[in-house]
């Protein structure tokens, strides 16, 4: 086993242990909290794909992360007020499963990102971070004047959407949820990093032209990859929605699309489950600093300074060591 | 039937025009020596064949598809392996990882690689740009071999290396030529150690091929006169 293996199972031993100690301890606050981490996880687990592998600074993952927001919220509102969601020329419903839900927002932001990337990856660096930006903004712009769906005030849902055999009110079983679905992406992402497209696609980051001389064709890598990251960050923003119950145009602001990829910083660029570290530490920090200072994003600068500056590897460059190729 | 084929080709970079005239062809199974002084020509030939670069004129065909409509990765599809000069592994990379990112179905996969470079096998989990310069050079070749190109382009695959590395090279490069029947177009000033390997010899002088026949017929005259100092 590497050091960085080990790492990776502390790392998930610990958002399991903790709240399942919450709970023992009657503390719903501290699983709702760790439940928050996960699914920020998740987001930063799929910008990941796209930036920590394929080197796409992407600044409008908020869209995606918005996008299954709404596509639970709409689909949540319809249920919940026996309205349909379209009548003609065929009758489509309102559903509270999330079994129905999740697929809906993947594909939906998978779709987005697919369209999104085919233009946005027509350029490279500080262009792309830009398009992106600006596409970001139109999807958040656009929810905003969307007064179907509550325009700026957003959308609020009754009651959590519902799992087979679970009760999803419950905060433990919703944790129980979220986390089988961390480590189903973690699963997902490890073998796909690891597989012939993974490699391929870590590899275009390094020389493009290199690359090509081997017959494989970067844009395909680097879209492939941003629509499976788009549909990764979409399913943690349906998770989001659910866990709030509430979905509104903040979910695709650009500060949270810059949240997404601090977890993805502090965690480590590029290594599968370093946003999870991230996304951890973030919602740790968040919690202790927030409580000592209304300025505590201020502290999370200096720290994030530190990172960039001293440990380009993020957590988990600092405690696994700088070497990612013997995963 | 020529597998390469190359026709009155020329090439710019920029404005500077760098192929002026170049005529010679590769047969299937054949290893042809691209010779010449530096700066002839030589590797901009080798671009120009797996199309990272544009030629302006003449033809480049290869197993019968014209060269100058396919963009680089298609030429490689087609059966074009490139060990590029300078090596040019993907660092960060494992040796495993730079094979398998190169790798399409056929008969080349890692077993046979490594067994062609059993040092690669020694350093499967390494980075590959920990590796010395010998171990990149055979990490080089192989990636574009796990391509399983029918042509093989090898663009200075032994310079800077040791001598005792060098050999190793050219052991390889010999044991494909008897087993694979790949068709190779080398790249290279060692004299000697092509006289081993290669079945004709084309020299290039300021960007035309000036030269073009069965090696063994490379007389001391032509050598000294094209690629002497």
């Amino acid at each position: 086993m590497t050091r960085e293996s080990f790492l990776n199972a502390v790392l998930m031993g610990f958002l399991l242990v903790v709240p399942l100690a919450a709970w023992a301890l009657d503390e719903p606050f501290i699983i709702t909290l760790t439940t928050r981490a996960v699914i920020f996880a998740i987001a930063g687990v799929g910008l990941n794909l796209a930036l920590g592998f394929g080197g796409l600074v992407s600044f409008g993952h908020a869209a995606f992360f918005g996008l299954g927001g709404y596509a639970m919220g709409i689909l949540a509102y319809h249920a919940q007020t026996y309205t349909p969601l379209m009548d003609w020329p065929f009758v489509i419903e309102g559903t509270k499963s999330m079994l129905v839900i999740w697929p809906v927002a993947i594909v939906a932001s998978g779709l987005a990102a697919l369209a999104i990337g085919a233009l946005s990856l027509r350029t490279s660096g500080v262009y792309f971070i830009m398009i992106t930006l600006a596409f970001g903004q139109m999807f958040f712009y656009f929810t905003i004047s969307w007064s179907a769906y509550g325009g700026e005030d957003g959308l609020s849902i009754y009651v959590r959407n519902s799992f087979p055999g679970l009760n999803t009110m419950d905060p433990i079983q919703f944790f129980a949820i979220c986390y089988g679905v961390l480590v189903l992406v973690l699963a997902g992402v490890q073998r796909l990093a690891h597989a012939s497209f993974g490699l391929a696609l870590r590899a275009a980051r390094q020389n493009e032209e290199r690359l090509q001389a081997v017959g494989q064709v970067p844009y395909r890598l680097y879209l492939t990859a941003f629509a499976i990251s788009g549909a990764i960050t979409g399913l943690a923003g349906a998770l989001f929605a659910d866990l709030n119950r509430f979905v509104s145009p903040s979910m695709l602001s650009w500060q949270t699309s810059g949240e997404i990829m601090v977890f993805v910083i502090l965690g480590g660029v590029g290594r599968v489950y370093g946003p999870v570290a991230g996304a951890a530490l973030f919602i740790l920090l968040e919690h202790t600093l927030g409580g000592l200072s209304p300025y505590w994003h201020v502290y999370l600068g200096a720290i994030l300074l530190g990172v960039v500056l001293f440990a380009r590897g993020g957590i988990f460059g600092l405690l696994a060591g700088r070497e990612v190729a013997h995963d | 039937m020529s597998l390469l084929s190359l026709s009155q080709v020329s090439a710019f970079y920029g404005p500077s025009q760098a192929l002026f005239d170049v005529n010679f062809s590769v047969a299937e199974g054949e290893v042809v020596a691209l010779m010449g002084r530096n700066g002839m020509g030589k590797s901009t030939t080798i671009k120009v064949i797996c199309r990272m670069l544009q030629h302006r004129g003449g033809t480049v065909m290869f197993a019968g598809n014209d060269v100058a409509r396919l963009p680089s990765h298609k030429v490689a599809r087609l059966g074009v392996g490139l060990v590029p000069e300078g090596r040019r592994c993907f660092a960060d990379l494992t040796v495993y990882e730079n094979l398998i990112a190169a790798a399409r179905k056929g008969a080349w996969d890692f077993t046979a690689v490594a067994e062609l470079f059993p040092r690669l096998l020694e350093r499967r989990g390494q980075a590959a740009g920990t590796l010395s310069g010998g171990e990149q050079q055979m990490l080089a070749i192989g990636r574009a071999l796990m391509t399983n190109p029918t042509l093989l382009l090898l663009d200075e695959a032994t310079e800077g290396l040791a001598p005792v590395v060098r050999q190793e090279i050219w052991q390889a490069i010999s044991k494909l030529k008897a087993q694979s029947g790949l068709a190779i177009v080398v790249v290279d000033k060692s004299l000697q150690e092509l006289r081993g390997v290669a079945d004709r010899a084309v020299i290039l002088e300021k960007g035309t091929s000036v030269w073009n026949g069965a090696f063994s017929e490379l007389s001391a005259e032509v050598t000294d006169r094209y690629l002497g100092i």
